[in-house]
């Protein structure tokens, strides 16, 4: 069974029944509330509900910090302070919006990695993957504009090295990379016009994302929600309705991930930022040590794992590339790695090694991790981050272009079973939530 | 930013979870200074100030930073708000507390003459921001040996351990090692990050720790005598302005983290609601 059943709603008044001949919307949101959903999902689920919720929270938080931002070189680190100290609630805004930020990436790789351990990329959900792949990149986008914004230090770092990554191009066509970068600042370096873009293109971008969550729904609708076990719902007994058994699970997730969201606003709302981004953007003077959001370390770590600028911007977009390319990599029939022992392991690795990425990318490239001697002035020498992080990049692009085609072709999965309900209902019923926690083992 | 060691922990936890990377640069700098007695707003669960370590450290940057920091985004009335070193609960418009009024009367802001059109100097508002030392940043670089100093508004918040480091800096200024050449017009603190390398004559592997900085130690003992009869020692006019500064660099975060302890506590409450009636609702379904 897939798709939307046939719609139960029936008007029941007049102007109803007149609305629903001219724009059926009560029906859409009806057969949304009704819609059938395996019964088994678990709380690695609820993050698309969170993600929602996210995305609703920036636009509000942003859409009111807009009214009191001035987006021009001179004024806005001071509009973005004037935001914190006279704004009714400002501060409060401003925290939500910014930690928000971080929240926001952190339930979308944890959504990701959820697609990723329980093939939800595969057989008839690509296109809802690639949707997915697609609100990522814009997520990115926006994300790195955002940064850019309060136009401290960090953030006109971060837009230097950033756009100057196009200027790679130069090595491909020589003056492709210099135009292009001169295209996107608005001049020759960047400056005022370059946060005036950035601005407007920050305000646009959440509405493109908002638009593309949309197909994202509708995607998810036609096929259906993919379930931990990976297996198709095949009679209405491995389904409930949407409504009221996923509205207060994903209720509650939600709740819970606001009790993390809310002690960060509250409690500690620069831990995640950088001390460099409190003092103005000052073109003359380049912070010691440059570091994007925590969010985007690993895709820092690959840049600078390979020393050839071109390269590590390749690089750099593959790695992202890779997601777009998934659905066709792996060539296993079996969606869900819980049936996939070898695959699992793998997975984990590939997990670790992202992880691993982001580490190294907040550390500078020459610090030792393993120390095997000791230089002249007496600083330790041997195994350092730069290496490490080809390590793990190697890997991370091992894991989709080697090991998901090969693995799918050699290895032995054990046992699928017939339907969604078998493996849960042959012992006794399980309790809500221990289904995940299982997961959680494997 | 951590303010007791409940939230330190819990921080430092979350802040591993989420793989968050210190930046670590090749500067170099001695370990922080801990304040005797530690900071009353890192020591009070709610983050509330000492009032009297605050209008001691207003006092401190009054008479002697001001002579040459500027602080733009900090204004007179800020002062008598809500949680600032002066408030009174009798003015909850702090543009009308009489504290208010009298300091900022006691200073001449530059402005213009509205029917003349020139420049003039008249006594300052609560509505106007602290006096800027300078009367502008070409003035400023000119008068420190081309570096104009920087603006307090936020400096808490804009170095690593914040008013810590502010404690640490301003109290911690030591003679310099012998081996050492230090510029003219710089002087060595060990606690200025720094990487003095190419200044040091020594063996290699014995670089001390620390930076040169431009401004020379202000804070001799009695420097700023206090209307409270607090003994004016280095240590007390650091504490104190490096509290003043902690405030100054965000002067809502008492309000912040006292909302933050409601907010929990409803969120939590809603949690338990939501689990319960999610136990509820699925209570027939076997899964």
């Amino acid at each position: 069974m897939s798709g939307h059943p046939p719609s139960t709603y029936e008007p029941k008044t007049g102007i109803e029944r007149w609305l629903d001949a001219r724009l059926p919307i009560i029906r859409l949101g009806v057969d949304l509330m009704d819609f059938p959903t395996p019964k088994n999902l678990n709380y690695w689920w609820t993050f698309g509900g969170i993600l929602a919720v996210c995305l609703v929270t920036q636009i509000l938080t942003g859409v009111i910090l807009a009214m009191h931002y001035v987006p021009n070189g001179d004024m806005a680190f001071n509009s973005v302070e004037h935001i914190m100290r006279d704004v009714n609630y400002g501060w409060l805004i401003r925290y939500i919006h910014a930690n928000g930020a971080s929240m926001f990436f952190l339930a979308v790789y944890i959504h990701m990695a959820r697609g990723m351990y329980y093939g939800s990329y595969k057989a008839p959900r690509e296109v809802l993957w690639l949707l997915g792949c697609i609100i990522y990149l814009l997520m990115m986008a926006t994300a790195f504009m955002g940064y850019v914004l309060p136009w401290g230090q960090m953030s006109f770092a971060g837009a230097v090295v950033i756009t100057n990554l196009f200027s790679a191009f130069d090595q491909i066509i020589p003056g492709l990379g210099t135009a292009i970068t001169t295209w996107l600042w608005g001049g020759f370096a960047v400056g005022g016009a370059t946060l005036n873009r950035f601005f407007s293109l920050h305000f646009l971008l959440p509405f493109m994302i908002a638009g593309v969550v949309i197909l994202h729904i509708w995607a998810l609708h036609v096929p259906g929600n993919n379930n931990p076990t990976g297996v198709e719902v095949k009679s209405k007994e491995d389904t409930v309705p949407f409504h009221p058994y996923y509205t207060v699970k994903d209720g509650f997730a939600i709740v819970a991930f606001f009790v993390v969201f809310a002690w960060f606003v509250f409690f500690a709302p620069e831990a995640l930022g950088h001390v460099d981004n409190q003092v103005m953007a000052n073109p003359l003077v380049t912070p010691p040590h440059i570091v994007p959001e925590w969010y985007f370390l690993p895709f820092y770590a690959i840049l600078r794992s390979i020393p050839q600028k071109l390269f590590g911007v390749l690089a750099m977009f593959g790695s992202i590339g890779m997601l777009f390319a998934l659905p066709w990599l792996d060539t296993s029939k079996v969606k869900s790695m819980r049936y996939r022992p070898a695959a699992r392991v793998f997975f984990l690795l590939f997990v670790a090694a992202a992880i691993g990425l982001g580490w190294c990318g907040g550390k500078e490239p020459d610090d030792v991790v393993i120390a095997l001697g000791k230089s002249e002035t007496g600083d330790p020498t041997g195994f350092s981050v730069v290496w490490l992080s080809r390590i793990l990049a190697t890997y991370y692009f091992a894991y989709f272009i080697l090991i998901l085609p090969i693995l799918g072709l050699r290895e032995t999965p054990g046992q699928v079973p017939t339907n969604i309900s078998t493996p849960v209902l042959g012992g006794a019923a399980m309790p809500a939530g221990a289904a995940a926690q299982a997961e959680k083992k494997g | 930013m951590a303010r007791n060691p409940l939230i330190a922990a819990a921080t430092a936890v979350l802040a591993l979870a989420t793989l968050w990377a210190p930046a670590q640069a090749h500067t170099s700098q001695a370990p922080l200074k801990e304040a005797p007695g530690g900071f009353s707003f890192e020591t009070d669960i709610f983050g509330r100030f000492d009032v009297r370590s605050l209008q001691r450290g207003y006092k401190v940057y009054a008479e002697v930073c001001s002579s040459c920091h500027s602080m733009n985004l900090v204004y007179y009335r800020n002062l008598c708000q809500q949680n600032g070193p002066f408030y009174d609960p009798k003015y909850p418009n702090p543009n009308d507390a009489p504290k208010c009024k009298a300091i900022a009367a006691g200073i001449k802001v530059p402005d213009i003459d509205p029917d003349t059109g020139d420049a003039i100097q008249r006594p300052a508002t609560p509505a106007d921001h602290f006096l800027n030392p300078y009367p502008n940043k070409a003035a400023a670089a000119a008068g420190n040996g081309g570096a104009a100093p920087p603006d307090l508004s936020v400096m808490a918040r804009a170095r690593e351990g914040g008013a810590h480091y502010i404690y640490s800096l301003l109290s911690g200024y030591k003679d310099p090692p012998a081996s050492l050449n230090v510029p003219d017009g710089k002087y060595y603190n060990p606690y200025m990050p720094g990487d003095m390398t190419s200044s040091w004559t020594g063996p290699k592997d014995k670089v001390p720790e620390g930076g040169f900085i431009a401004m020379p130690f202000q804070l001799v003992p009695d420097r700023v005598s206090f209307d409270d009869g607090t003994p004016s020692t280095t240590e007390q006019q650091a504490k104190d302005v490096a509290t003043f500064l902690a405030w100054a660099a965000e002067p809502k975060q008492t309000e912040r983290r006292e909302a933050g302890f409601a907010v929990m506590g409803y969120l939590l409450l809603l949690c338990g609601v939501l689990y319960i009636s999610y136990r509820r609702i699925w209570r027939n379904v076997g899964h």
